[in-house]
């Protein structure tokens, strides 16, 4: 494990001035639960899913619903169907901490003007790896596999919103998803779907697995709101964790509403109770 | 990579140690408790004297780690100032801060005069404040868990059956009867 590069790249910090995340750290601490329920979980099952990924070599994301040229289509097939694009962003998780990392891929936007939408789509799914009998998260029933979540058709053509293929100017560890990746730094970790094989466009809202699993605790928005509280803890501070914390406790810092994003993202939710629609 | 895989593996998986120790002073305090409540009945059912003689001190010891598992909360917020609020409406809060609450009278009577000045009865009286302080205190531990509930639920599970035993002692002579 490399620990001692500086792959941070070119953006040491965001438009913020918040540092980035040293890649040893974001490549250790990751909530990814189809690979293990703790912390280090992801990072020590990893080789699980690289090998996994090895053996399905070419990685297909199968296109459906309300989309006019559904299919499968390879992964460097659909990466060419846009610019790639080098963005920093802020992960905030729903559990009050957060990393600020760069990030590469295209435009989920470009991605579905590609394939094509109907006049009667109306939002995406997203369907992360399924694989049980490989995935030690997937043997238990904690959660309803596999992991789905979604956005709506506004939201997932918004400029912000990435397909990532890679981080810190490399593909994309195992651990964080590999090999493709949602990245929609407004909304809350969990809505950033990880290992994506499906992607589905849809009539109705659909059935996103945190807010199926605990529907009081995660709703189907999820954007960044210092206002709304999560039942168990305040989301008014978050834990940044930039490796400046000598690796005992990293300064809490205010959370912003939709995570420092809100010029660029507010309208799509005017006249939205984002405390109903959280 | 061999030596690297290692290296991962004995690291703590860094950023937030604080938030591991709260998770392992939080279990070990349950653990501990459920344990001092196994003593009577492994008494009962072994003959074995060590049982009772060894409860006060790992019912102290869940306490210990208990009011530890409080103090590196604070230290986690940066601050106590918010425990109040978070008290009234976190019922996850409520109920571990009521457990940790209920074990200090026990705390407070658990030396061998306190039998003496309180009378038995009395002392037992207060000291069966541990059954509401551990079934808050696993509640307190399903809340707190994300996903995969089955820790937890061991928990709880061994604690039904330890309070489902002196239940079914408490009631078994009336039903002889």
């Amino acid at each position: 494990e490399p620990t001692g590069i500086d792959r941070s790249g070119p953006h040491q910090t965001d438009e913020l001035g918040g540092l980035v995340t040293p890649f040893a750290l974001a490549t250790r601490y990751n909530n990814f639960y189809e690979l293990g329920w703790g912390k280090g979980d992801p990072a020590r099952h990893a080789e699980v899913l690289r090998s996994y990924i090895a053996a399905h070599e070419p990685w297909t994301v199968t296109f459906s619903g309300e989309v006019e040229r559904p299919g499968t289509y390879d992964l460097a097939t659909l990466l060419g169907w846009g610019e790639l694009q080098e963005r920093t962003y802020r992960l905030r998780c729903v559990e009050a901490w957060s990393m600020v990392m760069p990030w590469q891929g295209v435009l989920l936007g470009d991605v579905l003007r590609r394939v094509g939408y109907t006049s009667q789509a109306r939002y995406v799914q997203l369907t992360s790896v399924f694989a049980p009998e490989t995935l030690p998260g997937q043997r238990s029933a904690s959660l309803d596999w596999p992991y789905v979540e979604g956005l709506r058709l506004d939201e997932a053509l918004h400029p912000l919103t990435l397909l990532a293929s890679g981080m810190y100017g490399e593909p994309l560890p195992a651990q964080n998803g590999a090999p493709l990746r949602l990245a929609v730094p407004w909304k809350y970790g969990f809505k950033w779907a990880k290992s994506v094989t499906h992607i589905a466009l849809t009539r109705e809202m659909p059935l996103t697995t945190w807010s199926v699993a605990a529907p009081h605790e995660y709703g189907f928005y999820a954007n960044v709101n210092p206002d709304v509280d999560h039942p168990r803890w305040s989301q008014a501070t978050e834990r940044r964790l930039d490796g400046q914390g000598g690796g005992l406790m990293e300064a809490r810092q205010e959370t912003l509403p939709f995570n420092g994003y809100a010029e660029q993202v507010a309208g799509l939710y005017a006249g939205q109770d984002l405390r109903r629609d959280f | 990579m061999a030596a690297g895989d290692v290296a991962v593996r004995r690291r703590p998986p860094g950023g937030q140690p604080l938030e591991r120790a709260l998770e392992q002073t939080g279990v070990l305090a349950l653990l501990l408790l459920v344990l001092s409540l196994a003593c009577t009945p492994l008494r009962v059912w072994t003959g074995w004297t060590w049982p009772a003689r060894v409860r006060r001190a790992l019912g102290l010891l869940a306490f210990g780690y208990a009011a530890l598992h409080l103090l590196i909360y604070a230290l986690d917020q940066g601050t106590l100032a918010q425990l109040p609020a978070d008290l009234l409406k976190r019922p996850f809060i409520t109920a571990g801060g009521l457990a940790l609450a209920l074990l200090l009278p026990l705390v407070l009577t658990s030396g061998r005069q306190a039998v003496r000045r309180l009378g038995f009865q009395r002392w037992q009286q207060v000291h069966r404040l541990v059954y509401s302080a551990a079934v808050l205190a696993a509640l307190h531990f399903y809340w707190g868990v994300k996903g995969d509930k089955t820790e937890p639920l061991l928990y709880a599970g061994a604690l039904a059956l330890l309070l489902g035993w002196r239940l079914w002692r408490a009631t078994a002579p009336a039903r002889r009867a």
